[in-house]
């Protein structure tokens, strides 16, 4: 302190306040999340404001709308180039506007919104006292079979909030495959997955089931986001830093300016190997990747079916977009460390998933361990580590999501007096009684099960091949392998429907309003295009395949 | 840009097959003329490609070539050569007789739903599985071949599995639950054949980069596209997994029992005389083209499989009480044949293989449908259930033992003509397994001449007295077939015209020549 500095004899000249300038946002860029966001929070008013009879009418407006709009937003943007020669690092660093980033916020908007529809199905479920009802509960809050429950249905009551709620999970999975540090890909996390626990917890039918699923997501998903924050910790510890390109940078040893106060704690290859592991440990935990798969198949029998779709579609998009960026941008240093784990895990993924498959009674059990077997798949193009390996995984993420949320939108249509009839049996001369819905039905396994001409063939080739490319002939062969176990749990659905006599008692087909015609018509139309013309979409993919760091 | 003939040829059956698809469900009769139609229409139009096909001419005719998707490597590439040509003529001739011959195969036994069209679905079906079987003779890109050599086996599921005969022995419900697995099992075993060569397509990828045959066989000819041995071998064995799977050759052989003996008998005919000859035709076609090296190398494991198909196939079925299982593994006794002459690597042998796919068909086709009429009209498929029948239903018997007598190969009939060539390709280069192979035309005579004995000739069985005798639509399913048969075990020039010169250019791949005869080499 010099002598100058002091202009009385109790205070000293401060040096001048540096202004803290304020953050600049690109919103332009950031548009999409913004517009789901903000047509949540509408959404939430709506909720307060607009009298019972018409909040149906108005939040499906509003959802729409956002929805659309907010998927205009991201072609807008790629079709500005910033998918390519434009892409950035927008909001201080926080979120990358990039190829994979635009593909998969596109594919999970274009997948809510086919969502949505199926939400907002009311011709299933018979008219109870006079109202139509769609697959919510009456009202979330009163306790399954008591009074207040059965005044709620008298009443008419209808959960509308599903609709806000939906948004806000969107809007979290917009950002968490956009992600560029990992506060953001934490906070991004938790937006998406709260809402799907409430979601997950609110089936009208199965109230009990409804809610054991919701607590056990909620149980385990807590679980699985500490093991991520604590891993977020200590490669925070690791690196000083959380933006992803600093620790890339760290740990490829080219960083730049080293801040003294952390330059001793640094660069601690046990805190960087721990952090990486429970990080990825959380992001294969959404993914629904063997050994973090538990809570898949009773997640997905318990939810409501058409959260189970959307779940199953948009969550599986948003986790691998981030499992992504995260082994492609943070850790790609690290390669020869994680890809020795990642090669167990996409094998007993695949395996795992596709074994145990064969076992299940339950068609939305199957439909998990299908997932699940997918996963496995995907991860096989994960690990190619190449720009191949990267569109391979947003292609077959893309022709998957509308696969599933179809395939799941079909089996809200098979009801019996109990509400859905999911148990196998009960699906037993499907064919005999609605071709249609049976042969749709047909075409959703057929892609699963990766026969060409469908999008799940044009997908497991892409995905092999850019494995095989990077060197991961044997997962190739063991996912050969497994889709031919996973191909004989298909085609038993298919005898079934098909080849077996219809029951006396069995379930009946509802039918549906536009809205569930319009999700199935769009998962075949998109099932059939992606396996007869898939090069428009493996261009995109393709043009979409480089990370910006 | 020239008329595309070869994506018409295909495209007519796949739209006749959305057309029949696609007819309400009261008009049944009109479905099965529709069907016809097209059949017919798709037969005019192979005769349209034999016309213009030159057997002197280029290898691959009447190409087309565009972009599809060029992520993969990908190409819309057709191209026939001489061994394509006569198994396109041969599908698409055969496809009119299986409708005929089905055509009552499908009516529906009670009026269940409005919705339920078991006869459309039924001819729609055998349309889409000759659009994908012709597609996949006529593919030249690997990727695209293997495309509908998968994807036919989901018409052909529904096909084993949707219908069966009328009458069985136990009854309806222990018939379909034999038929599901009967169509499981099917599927099963070639979507694993062809899972596993999706591995190997995958990695023939990796190698060549892309997956044109002229372009892939061009480098390997010319050396610029070198293959590890060990690489080679692997992908030559993953491509021949899923065709013998399909052709199919011991021990992947037991789908097809099941999958005969529980289809109608034209569904039968369709699975062994025409999709099964995609296996066979690929392994001349891909195999050895891709690669030449490999298959030289795999040629005693694979000579050795086939004796064993020939004779064990021949031997259970001289064993069989039930009509059909014996055709059945009389046919895998033929594909051991087949296969024999393709990997004898001689021309005689590989035209022979040729000859003896056609002729398979023609005659696999006249027995099993003269076959399925007898047991549309006795309702059993046992052989004891029968006797006497000569007596009653003498055009039947009769037919019944000219396609026996092809399955055996009597001299003047056409299958005799191809084994022949087979046994006499085999022998200059391997005079054991030649010798071998000649007991299964033993006990060929024995299995088809006992079937016919005990079937047709004896007493009259009460329950066959009063067995009508082919109807006029019956007659007119045979008489073509049978005719064929006599005219080709005459006159085999003109397919052998045809098929010689594809068969030299295949000898040519494989760098084999016929080994010359004992004396001119002893001089």
């Amino acid at each position: 302190m010099s002598a100058t500095a002091v202009h009385s004899l109790w205070t000293t000249a401060a040096e001048p306040i540096t202004k803290i300038d304020a953050p600049k946002f690109e919103y332009g860029q950031l548009a999409p999340t913004l517009i789901v966001v903000g047509a949540a929070i509408v959404g939430i008013l709506v909720e307060a404001f607009v009298p019972r009879k018409s909040r149906y009418y108005v939040q499906m407006f509003v959802s729409v709308v956002a929805l659309a709009a907010a998927f205009a937003a991201v072609v807008a943007l790629a079709a500005d180039g910033y998918g390519t020669t434009k892409a950035r690092i927008a909001a201080m660093g926080a979120i990358a506007v990039d190829g994979p980033a635009l593909f998969l916020q596109g594919t999970i908007l274009l997948a809510a919104l086919v969502g949505l529809f199926t939400f907002a199905e009311r011709r299933l479920d018979p008219v109870e006292h006079g109202n139509r009802v769609d697959s919510f509960a009456a009202q979330a809050a009163s306790v399954p079979g008591s009074e207040s429950e059965k005044a709620a249905i008298k009443a008419g009551f209808t959960t509308t909030e599903v609709f806000p709620l939906l948004l806000f999970a969107v809007a979290g999975m917009l950002i968490f495959p956009a992600a560029n540090d990992l506060l953001t890909l934490f906070v991004a996390l938790e937006v998406f997955s709260l809402p799907l626990y409430l979601l997950c917890a609110l089936a009208r039918r199965k109230r009990l089931m409804s809610q054991e699923a919701a607590v056990k997501y909620f149980l385990l998903g807590a679980f699985a986001s500490a093991f991520t924050l604590f891993g977020i910790a200590l490669l925070y510890g690791y690196a000083g830093s959380m933006s992803y390109a600093t620790i890339a940078q760290v740990v490829d040893g080219t960083v730049q300016d080293v801040n003294p106060a952390l330059a001793d704690t640094m660069g601690n290859d046990a805190l960087l190997l721990v952090g990486a592991a429970l990080l990825v440990m959380g992001l294969l935990f959404k993914v629904g990747a063997v050994p973090f798969h538990m809570w898949t198949p009773d997640v997905y029998q318990g939810a409501p079916t058409p959260v189970t779709g959307f779940m199953a579609a948009a969550t599986k998009v948003a986790a691998f977009g981030a499992l992504l960026r995260v082994l492609y941008v943070v850790l790609p240093g690290l390669r020869w460390d994680w890809r020795p784990v990642m090669w167990a895990v996409a094998i007993v993924t695949m395996l795992g998933g596709a074994i145990v498959a064969i076992t299940q009674t339950d068609i939305k059990r199957l439909l998990a361990y299908s997932s699940i077997a997918h996963a496995g798949f995907i991860l096989a193009g994960v690990i190619a580590t190449t720009p191949d390996g990267v569109s391979s995984v947003l292609f077959y993420l893309a022709a998957y999501s509308f696969v599933t949320i179809g395939a799941f939108a079909v089996v809200t249509l098979v009801r019996d007096a109990g509400g859905e009839a999911t148990h196998l049996s009960k699906w037993a001369g499907l064919g005999r009684r609605s071709p249609l819905v049976a042969a749709v039905f047909a075409v959703f396994l057929l892609a699963f099960a990766g026969i060409p001409l469908t999008s799940g063939f044009a997908g497991k080739f892409a995905v092999f091949k850019a494995a095989a490319e990077g060197g991961a002939a044997p997962l190739v062969v063991i996912g050969v392998i497994s889709s031919a176990i996973a191909a004989f749990f298909y085609i038993r659905v298919i005898v079934l429907m098909f080849f077996s006599e219809p029951r006396p008692e069995g379930p009946t087909v509802a039918v549906p309003s536009p809205l569930t015609i319009t999700a199935i018509g769009v998962g075949v139309a998109v099932t059939l295009v992606l396996g007869v013309a898939p090069q428009y979409f493996l261009d995109l993919a393709g043009q979409a395949g480089v990370f910006v760091r | 840009m020239s008329f595309p003939l070869l994506t018409v040829t295909a495209a007519l059956p796949a739209v006749g097959a959305i057309a029949t698809a696609a007819v309400p469900a009261a008009q049944r009769t009109a479905a099965k003329w529709l069907a016809l139609l097209f059949s017919l229409a798709t037969l005019v139009l192979a005769i349209t490609v034999l016309v213009r096909f030159d057997p002197d001419g280029e290898r691959y005719q009447l190409t087309e070539s565009h972009a599809w998707i060029a992520d993969f490597g990908v190409r819309y590439e057709l191209g026939v050569d001489g061994i394509a040509v006569a198994l396109i003529a041969l599908t698409a001739l055969l496809i009119p007789f299986i409708i005929l011959a089905g055509w009552h195969d499908a009516d529906p036994l009670e009026t269940g739903s409005k919705r339920w069209r078991p006869t459309q679905g039924f001819f729609a079906l055998i349309l889409a599985v000759e659009a994908m079987v012709i597609l996949s003779f006529e593919a030249t890109d690997v990727f695209l071949f293997y495309i509908f050599f998968e994807a036919m086996l989901i018409p052909m599921y529904f096909l084993i599995g949707g219908f069966g005969d009328r009458a069985h022995e136990h009854g309806e419900k222990t018939a379909a639950t034999q038929r599901s697995y009967a169509a499981v099992k099917f599927l099963l075993y070639n979507l694993a054949g062809g899972l596993i060569m999706l591995a190997a397509v995958i990695g023939l990828y990796v190698v060549a980069g892309n997956f044109s045959l002229t372009e892939i066989a061009e480098a390997r000819a010319n050396g610029s596209l070198d293959m590890a041995t060990s690489t080679e071998r692997w992908l030559f064995l993953g491509f021949f997994f899923a065709f013998a799977v399909k052709a199919p050759l011991w021990p992947l052989h037991t789908w097809l029992p099941n999958a005969m003996q529980e289809s109608t008998a034209p569904v039968a005919v369709l699975i062994t005389a025409v999709v099964d000859k995609v296996g066979t035709f690929a392994m001349l076609r891909f195999c050895l083209q891709l690669f030449p090296e490999a298959s030289k190398w795999a040629t005693p494991a694979i000579l050795v499989l086939a004796l064993i198909s020939i004779i064990y196939g021949a031997l259970l079925a001289v064993g069989q009480r039930d009509i059909k299982r014996l055709i059945a593994y009389a046919s895998i006794s033929h594909f051991g044949f087949i296969i024999m002459g393709i990997f004898a690597m001689t021309s005689q042998g590989q035209s022979g293989a040729t000859l003896y796919m056609i002729n398979h068909g023609i005659s696999t086709a006249a027995l099993m449908l003269v076959a399925g009429f007898l047991i549309s009209r006795r309702g059993s498929r046992l052989i004891a259930d029968y006797g006497g029948v000569q007596k009653v239903a003498p055009v039947l018997a009769g037919t019944f033992l000219i396609g026996s007598l092809a399955t055996l190969s009597l001299p003047g009939l056409a299958p005799f003509v191809s084994e022949f060539l087979v046994l006499v390709g085999t022998f200059t280069r391997y005079p054991v397994i030649g010798i071998i192979a000649t007991f299964g035309i033993v006990l060929a005579a024995l299995y088809t001449l006992v079937l016919y004995q005990r079937t047709m000739t004896g007493p009259v069985k009460p329950e066959v007295a009063a067995m009508p005798d082919l109807r006029v639509r019956e007659l007119v399913v045979v008489a073509p077939l049978v005719v064929l048969l006599i005219f080709l075990g005459v006159y085999p020039k003109p397919v052998t015209d045809i098929v010689n010169p594809a068969v030299k250019q295949t000898m040519s791949d494989v760098q084999k020549k016929d080994p010359q005869p004992e004396v001119e080499a002893a001089k």
